[in-house]
């Protein structure tokens, strides 16, 4: 991986973006399995029905988990320092999820270069579903 | 019904996680990874890691690892039927592995409330440790509807 160089970025560079497959009932089903969390509005459509919801949805966290590979693809995972993200609105079965991100600031902190990003999870028509920054220490 | 903040400094009761290879290459292929160091326990030692490497959101996974991953907010009385996720974040110090062990030692650091209580929210931070070595925490925003 070519790690890319601080003093090379600018503020307002962004990320080489990426677009997930759409997001499938398997999807859903194989992301319990990895992440452990196995609530039914995630998985059981008579038990969201149940609740007036019509359909599954997807977990939060998957988004910020496809979030956190638009990072990993971009630096090593060493670099990044710090991660957060705001849930905006529900990711629903078939949506394909874009994910972008672009610097915002370049700072020094604890000694260390660094460019703050700010990142987004949309579906195709552009609705953002999370907002996250990230903190990533570059050489 | 507000929640009390008296609730406010409440120690979370703390949990032990066992990283697994097994666990991390589920997760990997439910997030679409391809990098091996995030699934094939040779590639990351190839890589020169000593496990597979557990992914940037993955400690909110081991967070939830236990029998009742929302006990603080059952202590509260909040009903978890109306639990959204609002807000989460990481801050990262060292990079954990399978075959780490991780100590999750969280506290409630805030309660507020928006729209005269139609929206509660409570804020979990969470220390995870290696032994010693703290490897990062987490900050979790659960929203609560009226």
């Amino acid at each position: 991986m070519t790690q890319p160089n601080f003093a090379a970025l600018n503020v307002g560079d962004a990320l080489p973006s990426m677009t997930t497959e759409p997001v499938s009932r398997l999807t859903l089903a194989l992301y319990a399995t990895g992440s452990g969390d196995h609530h039914p509005l995630h998985l059981d459509q008579d038990y969201v029905r149940s609740k007036g919801i019509p359909d599954v949805f997807a977990h939060g966290m998957l988004g910020m988990a496809y979030l956190g590979r638009l990072l990993t693809q971009w630096v090593p995972q060493g670099a990044i320092r710090s991660f957060g993200v705001r849930f905006t609105a529900i990711t629903q079965v078939g949506e394909r999820l874009v994910c972008t991100g672009k610097i915002v600031e370049k700072l020094v902190q604890n000694g260390e270069n660094c460019v703050r990003l700010e990142l987004t999870c949309a579906n195709e028509a552009g609705e953002a579903k999370h907002k996250a920054d990230a903190v990533v220490a570059l050489a | 019904m507000l929640i009390d903040k008296k609730h406010i400094g409440m120690k979370v009761p703390p949990h032990r996680v066992n990283l697994t290879a097994w666990q991390l290459k589920w997760f990997a292929k439910a997030i679409g990874e391809t990098d091996p160091i995030y699934f094939d326990e040779e590639a990351a030692h190839k890589a020169g890691l000593p496990g597979v490497l557990a992914p940037p959101t993955f400690l909110f996974c081991m967070d939830m690892d236990k029998e009742h991953p929302f006990d603080y907010l059952e202590t509260m009385g909040c009903d978890l039927g109306k639990m959204l996720h609002g807000e989460q974040s990481f801050n990262y110090y060292q990079p954990f592995y399978s075959g780490d062990t991780l100590d999750f030692d969280g506290q409630i650091t805030d309660i507020y409330d928006k729209k005269n209580g139609a929206l509660q929210f409570v804020v979990k931070e969470v220390k995870v440790w290696r032994q010693s070595e703290l490897v990062g925490d987490l900050r979790s925003v659960m929203v609560i509807r009226a």
